[in-house]
């Protein structure tokens, strides 16, 4: 189905190649190198405290208190908690609060691009996956992550616990780094080892209730990446092969509707903006690109006046 | 989205019986693992404040406030391996009893209700109760009078007080535990100078028995 899964292992390093060719390595990688950036940063933020006694965040990603005023909690576990039949303190329900708003404007699953830790973890699976050109791919419905949602809400509310914290590897690797890792790193482990030798991008694309759960929050998030300029390219195919999601960048890159990647699964993580080696695609916001269907394609127009084959208007 | 047009009734369906069926069966998988791994061993005390163990493990969201906020590096979250369940704050008396802050930083710092914060007064916190289980080890049982637990206790000559009594003819004092005023702080159990100690924190229902369920299941 997928266009990526035609394509010869050393297809994505080829796309890289050319990309650096075409920019530079430096805006090869901007997104990258920014993404990279903030997942160290989120977790540096949590280890200065209880290392160097700097406690600008204290707490962990599933509850937090940033400069001991505003708190964040994390909305998917404390919705668990919430089906498990705990009411929750003000505190824990403003901070969850304050995570949703936030990713409603950024992104839903930039937590997935930008955030989460094991979000490096799969991505560096991949990348040596990729190197030893190991092509075993085991088919997984990428709706299973939905279901494993479902999942874990029903076995929170049979146990009356907050179930998926018993397993969560993204709790596991964050808890792990910031309190201590304990055995944590075997069910880490065997994530690298799903995305390595038997799904492409099993787990986040496949399985992961927490991706999954910041995925519906991304349906109505502000920022968004658009096939900005999709009249130029070059069916190379570099964008598929480096997204982690690459079924949701048809529409609109080859469909005649919306510029917008609309999907919720999308991390925001700039993965195409970087490979692509025409620049077709831009960081932009909902109502902003060129957006054929909504009144900002007149805005769009004006900012570009040399708009060629605007083919749908 | 639009391929749901494209799709027929039969394919709607089964996909909706796929559904369905992960979904009961990743919960049911995580149900029973729950089930089987949920259980705090009687080593494990709760930090104070906190919810009676099915409520707190409702609550808890395994974020370490209290864990940071606690002066004295009493509490840990567990990881895999630990008696208390994964990410779960807990400490064990032996290793480092609670202080009993007066100002309760860790019950303030919880921003779930899973300490209680309306637990204010340390003395009031519950969570456990000491227990002398070594009757044929604990050196005031022998005729020595060691008493280090009656010392160091913080709810000083109330928590645990010294009774004499005679048993086997000989006048003994013994370390008596009232659990209407021991925290469960475990600093007894810390200080018990054998190699095993003596007396132990435990929770409340098994370190006193009694009200809970009968054999028939009826409340006693
Ligand atoms: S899908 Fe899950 S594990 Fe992957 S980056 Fe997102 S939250 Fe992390
Ligand atoms: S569409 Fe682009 S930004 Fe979105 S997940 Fe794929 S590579 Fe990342
Ligand atoms: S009362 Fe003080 S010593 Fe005891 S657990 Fe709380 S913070 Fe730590
Ligand atoms: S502060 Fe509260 S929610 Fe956080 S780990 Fe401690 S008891 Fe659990
Ligand atoms: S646990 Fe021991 S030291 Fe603490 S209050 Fe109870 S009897 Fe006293």
């Amino acid at each position: 189905m997928t266009t990526a899964r035609l394509t010869p292992t050393r297809f994505a390093a080829a796309c890289r190649r050319l990309a650096i060719a075409e920019k530079g390595w430096l805006r090869a990688h901007k997104w990258w190198l920014l993404r990279r950036a903030s997942q160290a940063g989120a977790l540096l933020v949590f280890l200065v405290g209880p290392v160097l006694g700097l406690w600008v965040a204290s707490g962990n990603f599933a509850s937090s208190s940033i400069l001991g005023v505003v708190p964040l909690s994390d909305p998917y576990i404390l919705l668990q908690s919430v089906v498990a039949g705990h009411a929750p303190a003000t505190t824990a329900l403003t901070g969850a609060l304050l995570i949703v708003v936030f990713y409603a404007i950024v992104g839903g699953r930039a937590y997935c691009g930008w955030i989460c830790p094991v979000g490096v973890i799969t991505d560096t699976a991949h990348w040596l996956r990729e190197k030893l050109g190991i092509t075993r791919d085991r088919k997984l419905d990428r709706r299973t992550r939905w279901w494993v949602l479902s999942g874990t809400l029903l076995a929170s509310v049979a146990t009356g616990s907050v179930a998926w914290e018993f397993v969560n590897p993204v709790s596991m690797v964050q808890r792990g780094l910031i309190f201590g890792v304990g055995f944590g790193w075997a069910i880490v482990a065997a994530v690298f080892l799903l995305d390595l030798v038997v799904t492409r991008r099993g787990w986040c694309s496949h399985l992961c209730p927490v991706g999954a759960f910041y995925g519906i929050v991304g349906t109505v998030s502000a920022t968004r990446v658009a096939a900005a300029r999709r009249e130029d390219c070059t069916n190379c195919g570099a964008c598929f092969s480096v997204c982690t999601e690459p079924q949701i960048i048809t529409p609109a890159l080859k469909g005649d509707g919306t510029r917008l990647i609309r999907s919720g699964a999308c991390l925001n993580c700039g993965g195409c903006i970087d490979v692509c080696p025409v620049d077709v695609f831009e960081m932009t916001a909902r109502g902003w690109a060129a957006d054929p269907a909504g009144k900002d394609a007149a805005v769009r127009q004006d900012l570009e006046p040399p708009a060629p084959a605007r083919e749908a208007a | 989205m639009t391929r749901k047009s494209t799709m027929n009734r039969r394919e709607v369906l089964a996909s909706v019986a796929k559904a369905g069926g992960v979904t009961c069966l990743a919960g049911l998988a995580l149900t029973a693992y729950v089930e089987s791994t949920s259980k705090a061993e009687a080593t494990a005390l709760r930090p104070p404040g906190a919810l009676p163990e099915d409520d707190f493990l409702s609550a808890c969201v395994r974020c370490g406030l209290c864990v940071q906020a606690c002066p004295y590096d009493t509490l840990h979250l567990a990881t895999l391996g630990d008696p208390a369940p994964l990410g779960t704050p807990f400490f064990l008396a032996r290793d480092t009893p609670c202080a009993m802050c007066r100002d309760i930083p860790c019950t303030r710092a919880c921003p779930t209700g899973a300490l209680d914060a309306g637990l204010t007064d340390i003395r009031e916190a519950d969570m456990g109760v000491a227990v002398l289980v070594g009757h044929e080890t604990c050196l005031n049982y022998k005729g020595m009078t060691c008493s280090i637990c009656h010392r160091v206790c913080p709810i000083r000559d109330e928590a645990i007080t010294l009774e004499r009594q005679t048993i086997d003819g000989r006048s003994l004092v013994i370390p008596t535990v009232h659990s209407d005023r021991c925290t469960g702080c475990g600093t007894c159990e810390k200080h018990c100078v054998l190699g095993h100690a003596a007396i132990r924190v435990l929770p409340r229902d098994l370190g006193l028995g009694g009200k809970g369920r009968n054999q028939a299941g009826r409340p006693t």
